[in-house]
């Protein structure tokens, strides 16, 4: 089934089953590989994008639900001065070990940032709670979070 | 303590599948090229000191414009290798960060010699060769620079890529490239090295070389690789480990939309080669997956079935309970002084089966075509994924190209090459296809290689001073005909052996048929927590605390031999990271923490790294919460790059507090792992991370070794010491679960 897709600011059309969740057509229909396979189950949040400005997993989105729903992915993430704030904090922290959660961490960081401007520790344990790092960097996160709510 | 790394497997696979690294010239040799355009090639081939003739080679290329390209050899597990290593050649080879390049390497032993990542062996594995590799480079730039200006070397010196001459003279290298291809090659053993006061890279915090192509969400990983009309592949295997195929409906599967191609695959049965199954490939992963519904294989697996982790449990307990089957060290007179003990302490604790759990699930891409084979992966252990590729294809190792990705972690589990020779069989059966296998989270779960259980049961002797005076251990572990699994086997060197104490150290084995493998600060992680958490008790029974009680066992010795290629344990140094820890986090005033807290310590040597930590708990609704760790490692007289050195320790200590505190373990049930994902095998979660970590590094003279796991070890104890400390209750199981304190 042909579906429309906005995302980073584009439009796209593509042929798809609208149950395949959003992550694999990101990944095998777009070419956006920067969306990351954790577990498919919601458990991990590596494949974590915004719809419309908001965290969502993205192995848990069919695509046939997106909808008129903005996507934006780690891709496109820097196009707001927000997203630039973050990226700019970790790299300076130097957030990343193996890095392959990092784009679901900034992705969620960049949204708990747009709804709470200034997050105390507490708050962003708990806007972060959802993503997971084996090679746990949340020290670093934690910082770079902070950082850029400055 | 062990240093049970994997000095003794250089290629991780003590069953075979070993780097051959050829044997080259022993001085190994330099070569310079001179580009097209004006650049300069040099192919730095050198000895390595410790990797009986290993080679280490590094591609170093200066370009007209006096950038400079260096290649890294080792794969990117979030270690830190890819920086580190080029900035030890861009340290003697005298050049500024800022010019530099870093391109990672293909796999290749014969070029580029050991490129194993694990056992935290890369750093003293390469600290002199890639130092020596740079300043050969350098020696003959300045050779070259001599010629032109008709002076001594000696008086020419090198700064941020030129030499610097009498008069103000200065060139840079490119200009001398040239010239310098022409210069001979100098004796890498004897080139002259910076002295350290020198240093201008090494010791900087350099941040990751890959961090902002991470930040943009780039392809970078294994995972990432694209090529022109790949397919897409999940491989279904026999649940129960061991099972092997009687038949499936393929054809019901082939039939199924989107479905491109389905493969039986007849393996060797070996978990790290090929086992049996079932790969369906697709142009899209999701779809090959959710074919696999639709799948229905018949497994011939009652042999396997019969394997549980309650039957495991069982069996291990009866053979606890009675004597070892095997001495691993008997030293002094251990029943004399039981026989003479003023007190006796005994206990037994456990640790279960782990998971490595890499958020980069496991995968690969692999073409196969006119007998030959190019893949893509993400190994920590390419030459063994190449000889084993080789065996089970039928195809020569020159036949296999292997390219290198960045890794989405590692912890081990990369250092096994399952996943490379299930793309490369798969790939086989659709010649000039390119094909990425891609493990499901389940399947991840499901068919790792796990930290092995084990159970431990101790009895020490105390004599009137309250000083241990035997220590005996009784480990049960799993493994057969007298050998223990991968992983799995007791180490006669098991701290306080050589100190004084008498000690006999027995080891028993159970039958599993679990695949088991290297997990971070493999044989230490799960022995250091038993052997630190049953010493506090010793402590504690002699009327001292473990810092007190390891400082005077330290006394029986100043060095202990270890075995061929390891430096020896050095108690000067054990002693200096102890001392540090306890003034670091206030050890001495812990009796005035408020009723529920508690302080706890352990040390651990492990991977020739020297770390204690100290854990401040706080009970909190029924479970223990961490306030605090405090680490003090001793790695060598160099911490290479302290950003990243600080970053290991800080993921050392939360994968610790992971182990012991998230719930995970793994189980079996009917020959097969009962966990699936992150809700049944979880991982620490930022809420699980401590507010504070503070890290602090002691150093030695001895050379620097590496960071990738010696932290680990130590925490794991001192969290069950501090939850002892605050609530007087011993954790002698892993992992803690909140009935404990009910
Ligand atoms: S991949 Fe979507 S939450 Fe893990
Ligand atoms: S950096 Fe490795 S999983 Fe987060």
């Amino acid at each position: 089934m042909a579906i429309s897709l906005q995302v980073n600011g584009r439009a796209h059309r593509v042929e798809a089953d609208p149950d395949k969740p959003l992550l694999w057509v990101l990944r095998e229909e777009l070419g956006l590989l920067g969306t990351k396979f954790g577990c498919g189950a919601g458990l991990c949040g590596a494949c974590t994008v915004h719809l419309d400005g908001v965290a969502a997993r993205s192995c848990q989105t069919p695509v046939g639900e997106v909808g008129r729903a903005a996507v934006t992915t780690i891709e496109g993430v820097a196009a707001t001065a927000l997203g630039q704030r973050v990226g700019a904090a970790w790299i300076d922290a130097d957030v990343p070990q193996c890095g392959y959660c990092q784009a679901g961490q900034i992705m969620s960081a960049v949204a708990l940032l747009r709804e709470t401007p200034k997050p105390d520790d507490a708050a962003i344990d708990a806007g972060m709670a959802g993503n997971l790092c084996r090679c746990a960097t949340y020290t670093r996160i934690r910082a770079a979070i902070r950082a850029a709510a400055a | 303590m062990p240093l049970r790394d994997l000095y003794a497997h250089p290629c991780g696979d003590p069953g075979g599948g070993g780097v051959s690294a050829p044997v080259l010239s022993r001085r190994g040799f330099i070569a310079a090229t001179a580009l097209a355009g004006g650049g300069l090639m040099f192919d730095l081939r050198i000895a390595s000191a410790q990797a009986a003739g290993g080679v280490l080679n590094a591609f170093v290329r200066i370009a007209p414009d006096n950038r400079v390209t260096i290649g890294a050899k080792n794969a990117e597990v979030g270690q830190g290798a890819k920086t580190m290593l080029p900035m030890l050649i861009a340290e003697e080879l005298d050049i500024d960060w800022a010019q530099v390049t870093i391109e990672q390497t293909h796999a290749d032993a014969a070029i580029f010699g050991p490129q194993s990542a694990g056992g935290s062996r890369t750093t003293p594995r390469e600290w002199l060769p890639s130092r020596r590799a740079g300043a050969a480079a350098r020696a003959m730039l300045v050779a070259a620079a001599a010629k032109r200006w008709g002076v001594e070397p000696a008086t020419l010196t090198t700064r941020s890529g030129r030499v610097l001459g009498p008069g103000g003279r200065s060139l840079t290298y490119a200009a001398l490239a040239a010239d310098a291809a022409a210069m001979p090659a100098p004796e890498l053993e004897k080139v002259a090295l910076k002295d350290s006061a020198t240093f201008r890279i090494i010791g900087q915090s350099i941040r990751g070389v890959d961090t902002p192509a991470i930040v943009a969400g780039k392809p970078l990983y294994g995972i990432d690789v694209s090529l022109p009309d790949m397919l897409h592949a999940v491989f279904v295997t026999c649940p129960a480990f061991g099972g092997t195929m009687k038949s499936a409906n393929l054809d019901a599967v082939r039939a199924l939309p989107g479905v491109a191609h389905v493969v039986p695959i007849k393996g060797d049965g070996a978990p790290e080669s090929l086992v049996d199954g079932v790969a369906i490939l697709s142009k899209s992963w999701w779809t090959a997956n959710k074919a696999r519904d639709a799948l229905e294989i018949e497994w011939d697996d009652a042999a396997a079935r019969a394997f549980s982790s309650e039957t495991l449990a069982e069996g291990a307990k009866a053979k606890l309970a009675g004597k070892g089957e095997a001495e691993v060290l008997r030293s002094g007179d251990p029943d004399a002084a039981f026989a003479a003990a003023a007190k006796t302490v005994e206990a037994q604790y456990h640790y279960p089966f782990l998971a490595h759990a890499t958020l980069e699930p496991q995968n690969c891409t692999a073409r196969f075509a006119d007998g030959k084979v190019e893949i893509w992966a993400p190994t920590q252990n390419p030459e063994a994924g190449r000889t084993a590729v080789a065996k089970a294809l039928g195809i020569e190792p020159a036949a296999i190209r292997i390219n290198l990705t960045r890794i989405g972690g590692g912890f081990g589990r990369r250092l096994m090459n399952d996943y490379m020779v299930q793309a490369a069989a798969i790939a086989k059966a659709v010649p000039g296809t390119p094909v990425k296998l891609i493990y499901t989270r389940e399947d991840d779960t499901r068919r790792d290689f796990y930290r092995p259980a084990g159970w431990h049961r101790f009895r020490a002797a105390i004599d009137g001073q309250g000083r241990l005076t035997a220590l005996h251990d009784h480990f049960v572990t799993p493994g057969t005909g007298g050998k223990a699994v991968r992983a799995g086997d007791a180490s006669a060197s098991e701290f306080p052996a050589g100190l004084g104490p008498a000690i006999l150290y027995e080891q028993s084995l159970i039958p599993t048929n679990m695949p088991t493998g290297w997990l971070r600060a493999p044989g230490s992680n799960g022995v250091a927590y038993a052997f630190q958490g049953f010493l506090d008790e010793v402590a504690l029974a002699g009327g001292r605390d473990l810092p007190t009680l390891m400082l005077e066992l330290l006394d029986g010795a100043t060095e202990l031999a270890r075995g061929p290629n390891q430096p020896p344990f050095k108690t000067a140094r054990a002693r200096g990271v102890i001392e540090k820890a306890v003034a670091m986090s206030s050890w001495a005033d812990r009796a005035r923490l408020p009723k529920g807290e508690g302080k706890g310590f352990a040390f651990y040597y492990s991977h020739m790294g020297y770390f204690a930590e100290v854990v401040h708990v706080a009970m909190a609704e029924g479970m223990p919460v961490v306030r605090a760790v405090w680490a003090a490692g001793d790695v060598g007289s160099h911490i290479i790059n302290p950003l990243n050195a600080v970053h290991q320790v800080q993921g050392s200590i939360i994968d610790g507090l992971g182990q012991a505190l998230v719930g995970q373990a793994i189980t079996q049930v009917d020959g097969a792992v009962e966990q699936a994902s992150f809700d049944t095998h979880p991982l620490p979660r930022i809420t699980d991370a401590p507010p504070r970590i503070e890290v602090a590094f002691v150093t030695s003279e001895d050379p620097p070794t590496g960071m990738g796991e010696p932290a680990l070890p130590p925490l794991i104890p001192a969290l069950a010491n501090a939850i002892f400390a605050a609530t007087g209750r011993r954790v002698r199981s892993l992992p803690i679960r909140p009935e404990m304190f009910a």
